[in-house]
């Protein structure tokens, strides 16, 4: 078969030439800048001077600074608590956001599941949130938030929920709330999406069966219905988790500059640009990189993706 | 039985209502108050009284705006065809040749679509400035390649290699070489699969805040994203609101009847781009 295999070399041949150019296009693009920022964390870089940046250790992530007199302190992003409450905001933020996306994405995945009159328009309208650029909804709920004329705090008075306005973006107690509600509301529909493709994909006759023998619908959605939609919301689980704990849009136009809701990604961009400690905010934006790295990685083993694509 | 049943159904259709006057009722809102102007905004309405155009006219007045809108079209038309080109060759080799390495190379590429922007956000940047692109829109073509490309050819290899193989075998055994393969056998089956994923792309670069924040300084080269978050008043006490929603308005309205044309084709998208397990 020598004249086939001459044909397979060939065809291999090929296809780097095709994947050549967007393996370089990735390279450049994310590779090289991941290594950078990397390195980076490790210099003293300013946004001036990266060209003649230093290499310093591990200063940025931690220093015993000495006084001489033989008291110092320990100083760097592992013992800076501006680091670690941006952490546990993103980390708050994520495991709110994500079980309420999950359950209230359940709950439309479930209804547009069912045959009722004018399920397309439904479906069409659950979609518009997730159309809407995530600057404008913040900005529209930033709005409707808004302490004196919001109409938020004027449905909330109306009904007797409220007796006085509420500063939602403003006031320290309620922002990290105000951020959640709208990306909650803004990912809900693409949670609802994942599940009722899985939910689609359970065959009638199941739930035929069940119906046979008299089980209820509490039963049968937490004897057959979750069981087997289960695979699909724990995928789409993982890759709004992965989504939410690089936030950045939605905190930096809903609430700037507050320390309630500083995220990871939004100290980092503050250090890289704004504080000009280009080499700290590489070194945050590294951090940031590993916990992600290490969540995808934990991902892909646990479901054991397949990915070769071999068919039988 | 009958009262329980209606019971039950007017409960359903409740629940309908709701999911639905909460995923539409902001945008509606948006549009009432983008309506209106002057002392009428700070007025809470729930029903629209006044149609009157004058954010819409104050948000063209000085050009910038649709110098903007412009910026974004352009950015994002020519994110989507790069990406195309690049891909669709990039998939075929991935998805119809077999050679070692390649569940690596896709497993790659798929990871490069989980990295946070943030993570090369530093690295990029020095990059974009020894290109000299700082403050071109080149630098938000070159990187927002970082999450299209990676998607656009996962979901063009999940597509390529559903097809059946006999497709191109008789092509391969005449020995047509690979591009005209491609050209002539894939082409015209992957208009689904690229229509969806240029789709997802265009939105994708569109909506996008972080590198259009920090690659571009100027008023003339901002995308509409940035454009509407800087939008400020001269204290917290002007933010002129009515034309903020009227850009909002006129930013989204195209996504909106896009999503609303193509809702199957994003549907199958997105569930293609994540529900593989």
């Amino acid at each position: 078969m020598a004249p086939q295999s001459g044909l397979a070399r060939q065809r291999t041949r090929s296809a780097w030439a095709f994947l050549a150019p967007m393996l370089f296009v990735l390279a450049a693009v994310a590779l090289y800048p991941l290594l950078r920022t990397i390195w980076f964390g490790f210099t003293d870089a300013s946004l001036t001077s990266f060209s003649s940046a230093r290499f310093v250790g591990f200063r940025n992530y931690l220093e015993w600074l000495d006084y001489g007199d033989g008291n110092g302190e320990w100083l760097g992003l592992l013992v800076d608590g501006r680091w670690w409450s941006a952490v546990w905001n993103t980390v708050r933020f994520t495991l709110v956001s994500v079980t309420l996306e999950t359950v209230f994405g359940m709950i439309i995945a479930l209804v547009l599941n069912q045959k009722f009159a004018g399920r397309a328009v439904v479906r069409a309208a659950v979609l518009i949130p997730w159309a809407i650029p995530t600057v404008v909804s913040a900005k529209m709920w930033g709005w409707m938030l808004h302490d004196q004329f919001g109409i938020i705090n004027d449905i909330l008075m109306r009904i007797g929920l409220l007796s006085a306005p509420v500063a939602w973006t403003a006031s320290p107690d309620t922002a990290m709330a105000a951020v959640m509600m709208v990306d909650i509301w803004k990912t809900t529909p693409f949670m609802a999406l994942l599940i009722l493709a899985g939910l689609q994909m359970i065959p009638d006759d199941i739930y035929e069966a069940a119906r046979l023998d008299g089980v209820g619908p509490v039963r049968t959605f937490r004897r057959i219905t979750l069981p087997l939609v289960l695979p699909a919301v724990l995928v789409a689980v993982v890759f709004r988790a992965l989504d939410a704990l690089r936030v950045f849009d939605i905190v930096y136009v809903l609430t700037p500059n507050s320390p309630e809701t500083r995220t990871m990604s939004v100290f980092a961009r503050e250090n890289l640009f704004d504080y000009d400690k280009f080499a700290y905010g590489s070194a945050a934006s590294t951090l940031l990189f590993l916990i992600i790295a290490m969540i995808t990685i934990g991902f892909i083993y646990a479901t054991r993706m397949d990915l070769s694509g071999n068919r039988e | 039985m009958t009262a329980r049943s209606y019971l039950r159904k007017g409960g359903f259709y409740l629940l309908v209502g709701v999911i639905v006057l909460q995923a539409v009722f902001p945008f509606y809102y948006a549009i009432l108050t983008s309506l209106e102007s002057g002392q009428a905004i700070f007025d809470v309405n729930y029903l629209p009284h006044v149609i009157d155009l004058s954010n819409y006219r104050a948000a063209f007045a000085n050009g910038v705006f649709g110098h903007q809108i412009l910026n974004s079209v352009f950015v994002a038309t020519l994110v989507v065809v790069l990406s195309m080109l690049l891909a669709v060759t990039a998939s075929y080799a991935l998805a119809r040749v077999p050679f070692k390495g390649r569940a690596l190379l896709l497993l790659t590429v798929l990871s490069v679509s989980m990295f946070p922007q943030i993570a090369v956000l530093s690295g990029l940047f020095e990059v974009i400035r020894m290109m000299g692109l700082f403050n071109s829109l080149w630098s938000l073509i070159f990187s927002y390649m970082i999450f299209t490309l990676p998607f656009t050819v996962w979901v063009l290899t999940t597509f390529m290699r559903k097809l059946p193989s006999e497709i191109e075998e008789a092509a391969i055994m005449d020995g047509a070489p690979p591009l005209v393969i491609i050209r002539r056998i894939f082409l015209p089956l992957l208009w689904p699969a690229m229509v969806t994923t240029g789709l997802l792309a265009f939105i994708h670069a569109w909506n996008e805040f972080l590198f259009a924040l920090t690659f571009l300084s100027t008023d003339g080269q901002r995308t509409v994203p940035v454009a509407i978050a800087l939008i400020s008043g001269r204290s917290e006490f002007e933010i002129p609101w009515g034309n903020i929603m009227a850009a909002s308005v006129i930013v989204t309205l195209p996504l909106v009847v896009l999503v609303l044309v193509f809702q199957r084709k994003i549907v199958s998208g997105l569930t293609a781009g994540a529900v593989k397990g």
